[in-house]
C-alpha cells in the first residue's frame, strides 16, 4: 500500500497510525495492572483480556507504521520518550480505584465506538481493515463498562460516591477527544481520518444519558486538558514508561 | 445453501432449521477447494488451536489461503481477537507443520480483511466445541439477545457470570439446569 503514498503523505500517515497505536498500548499498559489486583477473580480476567484487545491493537498500528517508514514495532514501544508518545491524555492517568478505571473505560469505548465505525470508512485500506477488526471488540468491551457504570451507579452509597467522584476528576479529559491538529485535518481532507468534533454531540448524549440514569452528575467542569497530541503529558506519563521501558532499556533488542 | 434440523437439545422447543453452511465459510470452502496444493492444507490440518485442541486453524477460520510459487509457499492466517497472545505460537506450528513435510521456505502473512467472524465455523466445528464443554456461538435474535445453550445438558435456561472467561474469544456462563459453569465462544 505505501507504494500509493507519496513520501510527504506517508510520514503523515505513519505519524497518525502511531498515534492511535499510542492510545491503545498505554491504556493496555494501564489495564494490565489491574492483572492480580482486580476485586474479583472474573474482573480480573475481564480486564486482562481487555488489555490484550489493546494491545493487539496497538501491535497493528505499529506495525502498519512500520511498514511505511521502517522500524519495529519494539522500537516504537519502548524506545521513544515521553515527549515523542501522542497519546491523550486520559489514558495516561493512574488506574485509580474501580470505578475510576471503569469510568475513564466507559468514556473512551463510548468514543470509540463511534470512532472506529466512521474509520472502516477511511480510503486507507489498512486503516479501515484495522477499525474494522477493532470495531467488533469495541462492541463487547462498551457492554460491559456501560453494565458496569450501572452498576455502580445504582449500587451501594460508597460504589455511587466513588463513581461520582471519577467522574468529577475525569470530565475536564474528555474534551481532548474531540480536537484534531493539522496533522489529522490533512488526512480527514483526504478522508483518510475521521474528523473528531463530528462525534462530540453523539458522544456527548450517550454519555450523559447514561451517566444521567445511574444517578450520576455530569460536572460543569471550568477547566479542560489537553496536549497529548502534542507530546505535552501528564507528570504520570513518565512513570509508566519507566516501568514498561525498563527490560528494554537495560538490556536492548533483548528477547525471550 | 444446505439446510439441516439442528437436533442438539432444545427444552421441547421445536427444533430449529438452520443452515449448516454460512455464506463467508462457504467463500473459505470454496477457496481451498480450487487450490493446486491440496497436499499442503492437508497438512495443515494437523495444525490445531493451542488454546482449544479440538479445532484445527482450517476449522476456526484462522486459515485463509496457501499459496505455492517456485520461491516456497505463503501461509495467509487472520487473527481471531487482535490481542490474541497464540498467533506467533500458531505461525510457528504452522512453520513446524510444513517443515516436517519438507517446506523449508515458509512466510506466514497476516490479513486483517475481512475481519475474522465466528461465521466461518462450520456445524462440525460448533459440535466439537459442544463435546469439548463449550458452548458454540449463538445467533443473535432481532431483539439482540442470545440464547446460550448449555453443553452439559442442553438446558437453555444459562446466565452470563462474566462477559470474558479464560480468553477474549470466551464469555463465563453458568448453567441454571445443571448448575455447571462453562465457557461461551462469544459471536464476533
Ligand atoms: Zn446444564
Amino acid at each position: 500500500m505505501s507504494e500509493q503514498i507519496d513520501t510527504n503523505n506517508a510520514d503523515t500517515l505513519a505519524r497518525f497510525a502511531i498515534r492511535l497505536g499510542d492510545d491503545a498500548l498505554i491504556l493496555g499498559q494501564r489495564l494490565c495492572e489491574w492483572s492480580s489486583n482486580a476485586p474479583t477473580l472474573e474482573e480480573d480476567l475481564a480486564l486482562s483480556n481487555v488489555a490484550l484487545d489493546f494491545l493487539g491493537r496497538a501491535r497493528m498500528l505499529y506495525g502498519y507504521a512500520t511498514q511505511i517508514r521502517g522500524g519495529s514495532e519494539d522500537e516504537l514501544a519502548f524506545t521513544r520518550d515521553e515527549r515523542q508518545y501522542e497519546n491523550l491524555l486520559l489514558v495516561e492517568l493512574p488506574r485509580g480505584d474501580f470505578a475510576y478505571t471503569m469510568l475513564r473505560q466507559y468514556l473512551l469505548d463510548a468514543f470509540e465506538d463511534l470512532y472506529f465505525a466512521a474509520l472502516t470508512q477511511s480510503t486507507d485500506p489498512t486503516l479501515a481493515a484495522v477499525a474494522a477488526k477493532t470495531v467488533k471488540e469495541v462492541d463487547y468491551h462498551l457492554r460491559r463498562s456501560t453494565d458496569w457504570i450501572r452498576r455502580l451507579g445504582l449500587g451501594t452509597e460508597e460504589s455511587h460516591q466513588r463513581l461520582q467522584n471519577a467522574t468529577d476528576e475525569l470530565w475536564g479529559y474528555v474534551d481532548e477527544l474531540f480536537e484534531t491538529d493539522t496533522l489529522e485535518q490533512g488526512l480527514i481532507k483526504q478522508n483518510i481520518a475521521v474528523d473528531r468534533a463530528d462525534l462530540q454531540t453523539a458522544w456527548c448524549k450517550r454519555v450523559t444519558e447514561l451517566l444521567s440514569a445511574s444517578n450520576i452528575s455530569v460536572p460543569e467542569t471550568p477547566w479542560q486538558v489537553s496536549g497529548g497530541r502534542r507530546g505535552l503529558h501528564t507528570e504520570h506519563l513518565g512513570h509508566l514508561l519507566s516501568e514498561m521501558q525498563y527490560m528494554q532499556r537495560a538490556h536492548p533488542g533483548q528477547q525471550w | 445453501m444446505v439446510s439441516a434440523v439442528d437436533t442438539y437439545g432444545s427444552d421441547g422447543a421445536a427444533p430449529q432449521v438452520i443452515p449448516l453452511t454460512s455464506p463467508e465459510r462457504a467463500q473459505l470452502v470454496q477457496r481451498r477447494n480450487a487450490s493446486p496444493c491440496t497436499h499442503l492444507w492437508q497438512r495443515l490440518d494437523q495444525v490445531k488451536d493451542p488454546e482449544i485442541p479440538v479445532l484445527s486453524l482450517w476449522d476456526l477460520g484462522v486459515l485463509q489461503d496457501v499459496i505455492e510459487t517456485n520461491d516456497g509457499v505463503t501461509v495467509i492466517i487472520t487473527p481471531t481477537y487482535s490481542g490474541c497472545p497464540a498467533m506467533d505460537m500458531m505461525a510457528d506450528e504452522i512453520r513446524l507443520c510444513l517443515a516436517a513435510a519438507g517446506v523449508e521456505n515458509v512466510t506466514i502473512e497476516t490479513r486483517l480483511s475481512p475481519a475474522w467472524t465466528t461465521d466461518w465455523l462450520d456445524q462440525e466445528a460448533k459440535q466439537a466445541l459442544r463435546q469439548y464443554g463449550i458452548a458454540p456461538p449463538a445467533r443473535t435474535n432481532s431483539a439482540g439477545q442470545q440464547t446460550v445453550i448449555c453443553p452439559h445438558c442442553g438446558s437453555h435456561h444459562t446466565t452470563t457470570i462474566s462477559e470474558f472467561g479464560s480468553t477474549a474469544c470466551k464469555a463465563l456462563y453458568r448453567c441454571l439446569a445443571c448448575e455447571e459453569p462453562f465457557d461461551y465462544f462469544k459471536p464476533l
